[in-house]
């Protein structure tokens, strides 16, 4: 886990990441709420912490948010003609708030 | 809560720096904002090829029915530039928001609060600062911004205005690259001793924001916990690899 923490830091891809309000504007139009304070917790390392405080790599073809205790994927985000693909096996569990 | 896109007409447009422009955004429908949120904007092209970007919300909520973005123009990049270059009052641009819940700060929450900010990191910055003053809250502030030099401190006069009244609220600059005859302020890039430097005279229960370049926020956010801080008093917004 140490590890990945200094890995993502040594990483100089970490300079183009941004907090978690940056998909804040998607995620309320795929939710129909704010998200960016809805907790959620990794299913990696059981950390919760809220959407706002996940790090987030948006320079891709899609979305990752990761868990910002243990650097692991905790959501992915894909627009397609469909719709809003979230991808959650990262996360255990993601409290969406009454709008 | 809607989250839908809605057309914003630029009432006006004001330079900031030689590379820092705000726009006012007439919004009619405009639910109002929290201190800290954003708004993101989008540019379609003819061809149906579309960018978003997110910009924070300079203005107070207590102004009602528009807001200020400022926005830093970054050489080659797709929407900055076509904002400085391009937009002009009259024109309408698409808008959806307000976004984000995390990254706030209302009189209402309390202090101490501290503020750092790199470059045009100070925008969202400038919201609670604004809002805090037309709140009329005496909340001990303190404000730590980094600029270049000191041609490109954004709201330079209004953060000496807001530093003069005497209601609490400071302000400390350090210019990384360029200081003017005479300057008394820090000349180096923010780190953990500035940072404890700053931090000292708010005492216990600080609430922190830092924002702007990620390398920078990502420094701030290392510094503040090591000096004690618990992390979930340190509320980060990063604005990408942009900036000073
Ligand atoms: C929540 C939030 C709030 C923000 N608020 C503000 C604000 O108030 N004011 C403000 O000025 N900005 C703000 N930003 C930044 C803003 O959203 C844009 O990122 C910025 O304006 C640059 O957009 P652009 O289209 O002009 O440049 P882009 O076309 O996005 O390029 C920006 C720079 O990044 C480089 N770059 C782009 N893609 C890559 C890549 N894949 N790898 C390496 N380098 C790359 C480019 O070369 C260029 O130098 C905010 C960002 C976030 C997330
Ligand atoms: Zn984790």
């Amino acid at each position: 886990m140490e590890d990945r923490i200094a890995m993502m830091h040594d990483d100089p891809a970490v300079d183009l990441t941004v907090d978690g309000s940056a998909v804040g504007g998607m995620l309320a139009a795929a939710f129909g709420v704010e998200m960016t304070a809805a907790p959620g917790q990794c299913a990696h390392c059981h950390t919760v912490s809220v959407v706002g405080a996940m790090r987030v790599y948006m320079r891709g073809p899609g979305v990752v948010l990761r868990c910002p205790a243990c650097a692991e994927v905790v959501l992915r985000i894909v627009q397609t003609p469909r719709g809003t693909m979230i991808d959650a096996r990262g996360a255990a569990y993601l409290v969406i708030e009454r709008g | 809560m809607s989250i839908d896109w809605q057309l914003a007409m630029v009432t006006a447009v004001r330079d900031e720096t030689p590379t820092v422009r705000s726009f006012t955004l007439g919004l009619p429908g405009w639910a109002g904002h929290r201190p800290g949120q954003h708004i993101d904007l989008r540019l379609t092209a003819a061809d149906g090829y579309s960018v978003e970007r997110s910009y924070s919300i300079a203005s107070e909520p207590e102004r009602a029915g528009e807001v200020d973005i400022t926005v830093e123009r970054i050489p080659g990049g797709e929407v900055s530039p076509f904002l400085h270059e391009v937009v002009v009052p009259g024109d309408r641009l698409e808008v959806r928001g307000p976004i984000g819940g995390y990254f706030v700060w209302e009189a209402g929450l309390g202090g101490p609060l501290l503020l750092i900010a790199g470059g045009s990191g100070v925008v969202p910055l400038m919201a609670m600062a604004r809002h805090r003053a037309r709140a009329g809250s005496r909340i001990p502030a303190r404000l730590l911004f980094s600029s270049r030099g000191p041609d490109e401190i954004i709201y330079r006069d209004e953060l000496d205005r807001l530093a003069a009244a005497g209601d609490g609220f400071a302000v400390a600059h350090t210019l990384t690259r360029q200081q003017p005859p005479g300057w008394t302020g820090y000349a180096r890039r923010v780190d953990e001793q500035m940072l404890a430097e700053v931090i000292e005279p708010l005492g216990a229960g600080v609430r922190a924001y830092a924002c702007g370049p990620t390398a920078l926020v990502e420094t701030v956010a290392n510094a503040l916990v090591r000096l004690g801080l618990p992390p979930d008093r340190i509320r980060t917004e990063r604005f990408g690899p942009t900036g000073t």
